[in-house]
């Protein structure tokens, strides 16, 4: 699994401490989130120390979904950081890719500052899986406010938000929508659960906040 | 069973058959699929130690899927005592140690070849079909990069003339598996084998479907809650199989059942498919018209397999 010519000036910090079964529990975690959107899916203990600005959970779903198939996009304040760098490179293997339209997932450390959600890639007619995953790290979610989501694997409707996120940030996710089958899909990551938000999600806004 | 339990085994296996690394490929496949409801997700199919035809599809993403405390439970056209089933879930058990039942109630993850359990699935549950042919389209149309097409252009017409030419031939639409469905009003689906009897309990089922082709190297998913309708026409609507009789050792009526030859001289009688569904309906007082059949277990199933 190591990669030894990385060049590394130290060793990175651990990774999963069971890799067989906490990457089952983590993507369970995922699976729910995607098949259920909005809902806040609670994340197992992993006990993971990584290098900021990633997150423990951002860094739980990379390791867990991540290897040397999925080329992976990092926002501005994680590709400064060669800890951050190092650590994805070794645990996972993952090409470290600049261009957002290159990327299977990209990891967005800092929501608020995102680069243009349609600049990711988003499938194509015939294989609309050819997309990016977003992984968003975020402070807050919560299911009494936000943007009424509905759609596969809602009953009815669904509130949701999450903070912080940058005011474009639903407008272009409405955008997405409307390429469905093709568009993105994100997992939102607090520090202790995960939401998904598929493209197959439909999404509206109240008029007045 | 425990992860510290399972441990024990760790020398041998790795947790359920699949190396990391393919989990890993497999899983991202499952979360496409899962986004993209009826879309078929392409994913590098593994070699197992079992031939294509036991639903190596299946036991990839159940593989994938499965934890150390998940309770499995494995049916083959509604039975859980079949070779298929048995062999099926003696392969998990053996490589995961997981808990193993018959009971649909008690299962996590159910996997299953031709059949729906009879009993409501419920939120915390996950449906995993093995699939043997995944593209609905394939009869149509034997090229790939066609259906492909086809289903980016959402070109369906001809699955509709493929019906009426059913109509017009026998009065009906005579396909009664594998009826084809349309998935969140976008993608048109095979639902596996399954008789179509079956197709209206995975519109907007509260369990979580996840289908498996190993041959064809497909994986596709309906998310809890979705729309899945069986394609049909205004003038001849979808309808599922009706059945005479209720089943005749626990009298349940509305469900499907398998004919059963009882000698040769040709009698015969109607009873559930779903093996557990009627042995709880039996431990729970409900009789049949033929309860009292000397007939036994294992030969009633034995006429399905
Ligand atoms: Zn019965």
């Amino acid at each position: 699994m190591t990669t030894p010519s990385l060049g590394l000036q130290k060793a990175p910090a651990p990774g999963l401490k069971n890799p067989v079964h906490d990457a089952q529990k983590i993507f369970k975690v995922a699976m729910n989130a995607l098949a259920r959107p909005g809902s806040l899916q609670e994340m197992p203990e992993l006990g993971l120390e990584v290098p900021a600005p990633l997150t423990q959970t951002v860094a739980a779903l990379a390791l867990t979904l991540l290897d040397y198939d999925t080329p992976v996009y990092l926002d501005p304040a994680l590709a400064q950081e060669v800890d951050v760098v190092d650590y994805l490179r070794f645990h996972t293997g993952a090409p470290i890719v600049a261009l957002a339209s290159d990327a299977a997932f990209a990891l967005i450390s800092d929501p608020a500052k995102m680069s243009a959600i349609s600049g990711f890639a988003v499938g194509t007619d015939e294989y609309p899986d050819r997309s990016t995953t977003l992984l968003i790290a975020v402070d807050d979610m919560t299911n009494t406010s936000g943007a009424t989501l509905s759609g596969p694997g809602i009953k009815t409707e669904t509130e949701f938000d999450a903070a912080p996120l940058s005011p474009a940030f639903w407008p272009q996710m409405i955008a997405n929508q409307t390429l469905y089958p093709l568009g993105v899909d994100v997992l939102f990551a607090s520090p202790t659960h995960v939401a998904g938000l598929p493209r197959s999600s439909k999404i509206s806004m109240k008029e007045a906040r | 069973m425990t992860e510290q339990t399972y441990d024990n085994f760790a020398d041998h296996y790795n947790f359920a058959y699949l190396d990391e690394q393919t989990k890993r490929m497999i899983r991202r496949a499952i979360l496409k699929a899962i986004a993209v409801p009826g879309y078929q997700v392409p994913f590098a199919s593994r070699e197992m130690p079992m031939p294509y035809g036991w639903g190596t599809g299946g036991v990839q993403v159940t593989a994938a899927i499965i934890g150390a405390n998940d309770v499995l439970k494995m049916i083959d056209q509604g039975s859980d005592d079949t070779t298929n089933a048995v062999a099926l879930r003696g392969f998990f058990v053996k490589t995961t140690g997981v808990e193993a039942t018959t009971k649909t109630s008690e299962a996590t993850i159910i996997q299953t070849r031709h059949r729906i359990p009879e009993e409501p699935l419920k939120a915390n549950q996950t449906l995993v079909y093995q699939v043997p042919i995944p593209e609905p389209l394939r009869k149509l149309e034997p090229r790939e990069t066609e259906t492909r097409k086809m289903h980016a252009l959402e070109e369906y017409g001809l699955m509709h003339v493929k019906l009426y030419e059913d109509i017009a031939k026998y009065g009906e639409i005579a396909t009664t598996y594998a009826y084809p469905v349309l998935v969140n009003d976008r993608y048109v689906m095979d639902p596996s084998p399954i008789p179509k009897f079956d197709n209206p309990k995975m519109h907007e089922m509260e369990a979580l479907q996840l289908f498996g082709a190993g041959r064809e190297k497909r994986i596709y998913a309906v998310p809890p809650h979705t729309k899945v309708e069986s394609l049909d026409f205004e003038d001849y609507p979808f309808e599922i199989q009706k059945f005479e009789e209720p089943c005749a050792l626990c009298g349940a009526e509305n469900v499907y059942l398998d004919e059963v030859i009882l000698d040769d001289k040709g009698a015969r009688m109607f009873v559930c498919s779903d093996s557990d569904f009627c042995e709880d309906r039996r431990e729970n007082g409900h009789v049949g018209h033929m309860a009292a059949n000397p007939i036994t277990e294992s030969e009633n199933r034995g006429a399905d397999a």
